[in-house]
């Protein structure tokens, strides 16, 4: 069954607008993971429902650890509406000024 | 940049693995790039050949470079993704796809993917790139995706122009802007979903496309299949995948992604002192001009001698009128030949016989426009991380 779905959706993609079926792409498993550190579940908690953790592990090393990921941070709840409890903001970021 | 060779090692596996339904993520190898914190996993999935990987949800996929010494079209496998919001439309079937085209329209359309299709087709090779195409290199180092100079690819799109869609419609007098909107989405409905805009007349000049065909095939899912906008000449930003969705407004969009990202300064040269916030922003919108020396990594050994180097340009559609070329710092330069015209907003390829001396050579390339524009000394800097188009420069040992 497998086989014959697989078949039947390289010909879709590959070829040609006769197209027989969804294209149902899959993603590689997603394997970038958050370092350990302080509150590490309160970051996956937060962070993970919208992206993968290798969006914070490849930002620049900046002078100014905590002003940059407390910008970050400030910029996913403003601009991008994540609803982050107050109350763990500040956990946010000194969990990414302290491992990134 | 990076070495050829980790490239061949993954090519075994792209012939393996090429499917849609490769689930396993394959630790290929890694590649630096050259800048702090530049470590990168190189990662294979469907319908591409191995990638620098960005991030993996939404997926982003970097060019490793040396691809684009191989000619002036990148292969679709190789082309880079890059994406904003997590949900995408992975299970779209191209039987049900259906493109609205609504707004200020005296006749509203949906038009299906064979209706499209059936429309005469035109074709234009043009350069998509991301708009943080560099970002890496800026100094000081901004947020957003810290990319190499990958994020950049020439095709040959095929598809139908905006303009006979639009005219299908029939577009209301009063009408300002056209929006975009594509099916990938949001995780929260409290994130902007990702929606762009062009003015009117540039909407319907012709050229912006609806493209359903890339270098003979169907656009890779990852590249929007089963249908993108193609706007030559413009950053990637406004070349919307999935797009599904086409509104004719008689105001100037103000949602998100227009209003408040994706700006750059509005100053003469759109850049700013480093460090600092521009007092004005506009939208960004035509690439700056750019050229790459693309035979010779940074850091190669070379022998000492004659030998040809190889390269691309390319600009926001005025076309290259020159391409010059210095192996001494920069202190001479001395024009190469261009390749084939490929139209102007196409990768321009072009080559030069050189004879180098040996020692630690500086190579560098600059790109004169059509228009008379040129490629800065040093980098010009925005907090965004756009434009870049200073001179590259390749350090090389020679023997």
């Amino acid at each position: 069954m497998q086989r014959t779905v697989l078949l039947a959706v390289s010909f879709a993609v590959g070829l040609t607008a006769a197209t027989a079926a969804p294209v149902n792409y899959q993603l590689p498993d997603e394997v970038a993971a958050f370092k350990p550190g302080p509150d590490l579940e309160v970051v996956k908690g937060n962070c993970s429902a919208c992206h993968s953790a290798d969006y914070i592990k490849t930002q620049p090393p900046m002078k100014d650890k905590k002003g940059f990921w407390q910008a970050e941070v400030t910029k996913m709840i403003k601009v991008y509406g994540a609803p982050i409890d107050d109350a763990d903001v500040g956990k946010i970021v000194d969990y990414l000024a302290a491992t990134y | 940049m990076f070495d050829r060779r980790d490239l061949l090692k993954g090519a075994g596996f792209a012939a393996l693995a090429a499917t849609l339904h490769s689930t396993r993520a394959l630790a290929l190898d890694t590649v630096t790039l050259p800048f702090a914190n530049g470590e990168r996993p190189l990662v294979k999935y469907p319908q591409k050949r191995p990638m620098i990987g960005l991030t993996s949800r939404p997926p982003q996929l970097e060019t490793p470079f040396a691809i684009f010494n191989d000619g002036p079209i990148t292969p679709n496998n190789a082309f880079f993704v890059r994406y904003h919001l997590s949900d995408l439309p992975y299970n779209l079937d191209p039987d049900k796809f259906t493109l609205e085209v609504k707004g200020k329209v005296d006749k509203p359309l949906k038009l299906s993917l064979k209706d499209i299709r059936k429309m005469k087709a035109t074709e234009i090779v043009a350069v998509a790139q991301c708009s943080g195409n560099s970002r890496g290199f800026f100094e000081p180092r901004v947020a957003g995706g810290q990319l190499a100079n990958g994020a950049m690819g020439c095709a040959r799109w095929r598809g139908v122009p905006l303009k006979a869609v639009l005219e299908m419609a029939g577009v209301q007098s009063g009408a300002k802007q056209v929006t975009f909107g594509g099916m990938d989405g949001p995780v929260s409905d409290k994130t902007p979903d990702f929606v762009k805009a062009l003015d009117i007349a540039h909407a319907s000049d012709g050229e912006v496309m609806l493209a359903y065909g890339m270098n003979g095939e169907d656009l890779p899912f990852l590249n929007g299949f089963p249908l993108r906008l193609i706007v030559p000449g413009y950053y990637g930003t406004y070349w919307v995948k999935h797009l599904n969705e086409i509104t004719v407004v008689d105001n100037v969009y103000d949602g998100f992604w227009m209003k408040s990202a994706y700006r750059i300064p509005d100053t003469p040269d759109n850049s700013i002192e480093p460090g600092t916030t521009p007092k004005a922003t506009i939208p960004i919108n035509r690439f700056t001009i750019r050229s790459f020396i693309t035979s010779v990594p940074d850091g190669a050994k070379l022998k000492a001698g004659r030998t040809t180097l190889r390269g691309i340009a390319f600009d926001g559609g005025k076309g290259i009128k020159e391409v010059q070329v210095s192996t001494d710092g920069g202190k001479s330069w001395v024009s190469a030949r261009l390749g084939k015209d490929l139209g102007k907003y196409a990768f321009r390829e072009w080559k030069l016989p050189v004879k180098l001396a040996a020692g630690n050579v500086e190579l560098k390339v600059r790109a004169t426009g059509n228009g008379g524009e040129t490629q800065p000394d040093t980098p010009r800097w925005n907090p965004a991380g756009y434009l870049r188009n200073v001179v590259e420069t390749i350090r090389v040992s020679v023997a």
